[in-house]
């Protein structure tokens, strides 16, 4: 007898779907998520109340309590940490008389601090109710701080403060060369999907986001994937770039859009879907109009919506969703969760999303730089792109490098250029190490600057954070450990709890109370991450720790004994007993 | 024809669409498990399943089985992980076994007897956690959740009335109730509920009765987990 296979993942609520959608949109027009608004929501969409509220809490940008008229979020990644974000963010609270974390008396201003906002290259940077300010320095600040204490509205604040630059500094295959808006849908048209799928199995195209799973592959297994109705499938860009110290995905979006939705509808013609969704990053918000403006641009000249190019049948449009601020929805498991209105909790695979996706369906997932590169692509000769990379990974790279260098920015260079050639181009000096693919990706040290960027051998999704002789990598690994234990989503064991303990360790170290026992409990916690966490990010997060400890000497140089140390400072705990005794004298201290 | 795979060595026959665990239960093998209860879907929250499927790790009760695959499960190496994992989920809320109602019929410290945790070891977050006893047959205590989501699932699934959810994200992730108070007097959940007695470990604990079996008989004084099984299969003489 065969048995259907047990699903093992959270069945799709009642009406679910469009959910986020709505909490984000009553958080940017409300400041918050009313209890009257949830109880509207559970009566509109047949879900409980303990549902939503457990959404809402998953989301670092959704709040069930008003966080003030104006929402300032400093990104706190350890780029703009040396850039001095924090001093600059003490700055604003002082000025504002606004303590950090929490909302202002008066209900006018709070300030945080959140994960990086993908302005590495242009920091210290902040968030203003979802819209960018990057560059910052003093002088801004205080001009901000007065706009905020005149309740001056966003829209007239100079809009020069919002102007992000693109920053490229070196083009490549995909950034040099043309693309006609339709250059793709009008390839397919011409030939047939099956041409389209051997194209790109030809040119070796592989996921962008860093896995480096072939697109052909996955865009035949999906086209192969049975479904109920024709064109039932759904294509997703993920465009969650949540990666600290990435920022590539934000200048494609804002300068190469057209290229990302040809590519989106190209898939959308090979695999037979007729529906398309952008999963943006909450902190690209700003970035939705202009991307939506650009898809009614499409719709006019007829390469979205009903009759694509007049072919009867290629029916296709694109959503736009944003996220609300976690790390973790740029999975693609967890983003499909999110967007049917869930917590973003990885799912269990099998079944993977190209056989059962968003609410069931065959669906593809790729990253904005994947479906650029398959829409160029498509459009050209044969062995365009085989031209460029290596013989497993051809093409090329688009690098977010930031931190300790002249000009940071986006680079892009063939697949198999050695690190310190891109070191060398960007003006880094005296480099102590350099972190790539993000806080889950690698920390190298000079030794191992010759190597390359490519799939088989330094894999990234494109960070690229320089980091010189003056810094300090405790702090560095301290930075991305708070990170995880911040953005790990708590569903399974090993990560909800050693995202903690490994942060809890690397602070003591940093304080100064280390041994060596706290080194063991690091590596013990780091091996059981990798070998049974549900996800990637539970796997990955101690990367870092394992290479600052395996590669550099600072931790070493840092502990305070060989022996046990406690936890806590027994010292200092004896404090409430020299309280209530009224005694301060030696016999008093340990 | 029936299709095989080895545990340990032995050959455990299952049919298409079952998972390592679902076929290693029904041939009576025994792999460690807290969030699992065949009642429901699988969950692979707790990962104590964790085996090594072709030299890869896997959790048993979300992996399909695999024809003529090697599956490794009790193991120094696997028992050792289970073991850290386990000493995880201790620090992580507040376990007071000798004060606790489920002592000796709990699965959690049941399978820490198993896997020879003997001490936490790493340092106890200790964690503030009120209890909330405004039910009139149940209180739960949140210092003891494990968030396997049992209760969730048998809420959501046998009961129909979804009453428990979680909350929170990381580190704060937590058990909350579905009431326009929070509070669990105020939910839908009944004596009879599926939600109710489900729990493995001694979150969610029925009222007016307490410390009913003796030292030397509960479920796990005679006989390990391995074989005495899940409290799940002894409901009726457990709770």
């Amino acid at each position: 007898m065969v048995h259907e296979p047990r699903s093992s993942n959270t069945p799709v609520p009642p009406r679910g779907e469009g959910l986020l959608r709505s909490l984000v949109a009553e958080q940017y027009r409300a400041g918050f998520i009313s209890a009257a608004r949830i109880q509207a929501l559970t009566a509109e969409r047949g879900l409980t109340r303990a549902h939503i509220e457990g959404v809402i809490d998953f989301y670092s940008f959704l709040h069930l309590e008003d966080v003030g008229r104006f929402r300032i979020l400093f990104s706190d990644n350890i780029i703009e940490r040396m850039q001095g974000n924090r001093a600059l963010a003490e700055h604003l609270c002082r000025r504002l008389g606004s303590p950090l974390g929490e909302v202002r008396a008066d209900g006018r201003v709070s300030i945080d601090y959140t994960s990086c906002i993908g302005m590495s290259d242009q920091g210290p940077s902040l968030l203003v109710n979802g819209h960018a300010i990057p560059s910052l320095d003093v002088e801004t600040l205080d001009r901000i701080a007065s706009r905020v204490e005149a309740n001056t509205p966003l829209t007239e604040w100079p809009q020069e403060w919002f102007e992000i630059p693109l920053n490229i500094r070196k083009k490549g295959l995909l950034l040099a060369n043309e693309h006609g808006d339709g250059d793709a849908v009008n390839a397919l048209l011409s030939s047939s999907p099956t041409a389209i799928l051997a194209k790109l199995e030809g040119a070796g195209l592989r996921g962008r986001g860093g896995a480096g799973f072939a697109t052909a592959a996955k865009w035949r297994l999906c086209r192969d994937a049975p479904v109920t109705q024709p064109n039932q499938r759904v294509v997703i860009c993920n465009a969650d770039e949540g990666e600290p110290g990435t920022f590539k995905d934000r200048v494609l979006l804002q300068g190469y859009a057209e290229r990302l939705f040809d590519g989106m509808t190209l898939c959308a013609g090979v695999i037979g879907a007729d529906r398309g969704i952008v999963y943006l990053r909450g902190e690209y918000r700003y970035l939705l109009a202009p991307l939506q403006a650009s898809l009614e641009r499409r719709r006019r000249a007829g390469l979205l919506g009903r009759r694509i190019g007049g072919r009867a049948g290629f029916d296709f449009e694109i959503e736009i969703e944003l996220g609300a601020g976690a790390y973790i929805c740029g999975e693609e498991s967890s983003l499909i969760e999110s967007l049917e209105g869930k917590r973003g909790n990885p799912r269990n695979r099998p079944p993977f999303p190209v056989t059962r996706g968003y609410l069931g369906r065959p669906t593809v997932i790729n990253n904005v730089a994947t479906f650029i590169a398959a829409a160029m692509i498509a459009a050209r000769e044969e062995g365009w792109f085989r031209g460029e990379g290596t013989e497993q990974s051809s093409g090329s790279k688009l690098l977010s490098i930031a931190g300790d260098c002249d000009h940071p920015g986006v680079y892009e260079y063939p697949f198999g250029t050695p690190i310190d050639q891109i070191l060398e181009a960007c003006g880094a000096r005296q480099t102590q190490a350099v972190q790539i693919a993000g806080a889950a990706g690698h920390l190298l040290p000079p030794a191992q600057f010759d190597r390359t960027i490519a799939f088989e051998d330094v894999a990234t999704g494109g960070s690229f954070m320089i980091f010189n002789e003056s810094r300090d990598l405790l702090e560095v690994v301290r930075n991305f450990a708070d990170f995880f234990a911040h953005e790990s989503c708590g569903f399974c064991t090993p990560c909800r709890v050693g995202t903690t303990l490994i942060q809890q360790n690397l602070t003591k170290i940093g304080d100064g109370r280390g041994s060596r026992w706290d080194l063991e409990t690091l590596r013990r916690i780091g091996a059981l991450m990798r070998n049974t966490s549900q996800c990637g990010l539970g796997a990955t997060a101690p990367s870092a720790m394992f290479d600052l400890l395996d590669h550099f000497e600072v931790v070493d140089k840092r502990l305070h004994s060989d022996e046990f140390e406690p936890a806590f400072d027994l010292d200092a705990a004896l404090q409430e007993a020299r309280q209530a005794t009224g005694r301060d004298d030696p016999g008093a201290h340990l | 024809m029936l299709k095989h795979f080895t545990l340990d060595g032995k050959r455990i026959p299952f049919a298409e669409g079952q998972t390592i665990m679902d076929a290693a239960m029904a041939a009576g093998e025994y792999i460690p498990h807290l969030c699992h209860n065949p009642e429901f879907a699988p969950h692979g929250s707790c990962r104590v399943c964790t085996v090594k499927l072709n030299g890869r790790r896997v959790a048993a009760c979300t992996a399909p089985a695999l024809d003529g695959a090697e599956v490794e499960n009790d193991t120094d190496e696997l028992r050792d992980e289970r073991r850290t994992l386990l000493q995880l989920l201790f620090i992580e809320g507040n376990h007071i076994c000798p004060a606790c109602d489920k002592s000796g019929n709990c699965q959690l410290q049941a399978l820490a007897y198993y896997c020879g945790m003997t001490a936490p070891e790493f340092t106890h977050r200790y964690p503030l956690r009120p209890l909330d006893a405004s039910h009139p047959d149940f209180v739960i205590d949140f210092n003891r959740c494990i968030l396997c989501e049992l209760c969730v699932r048998a809420s959501r699934d046998a009961d129909g009335k979804s009453v428990f959810a979680i909350h929170g994200r990381g580190i704060q992730a937590h058990l909350a109730i579905d009431s326009p108070s929070g509070k669990l007097g105020d939910s839908k959940l009944h004596k009879e509920d599926r939600a109710a007695s489900v729990c493995p470990v001694g979150a969610i604990l029925p009222k007016h009765t307490g410390y009913a079996v003796p030292i030397g008989e509960r479920l796990y004084d005679r006989k390990p987990i391995s074989v005495a099984g899940d409290v799940s299969d002894h409901r009726k003489d457990s709770s």
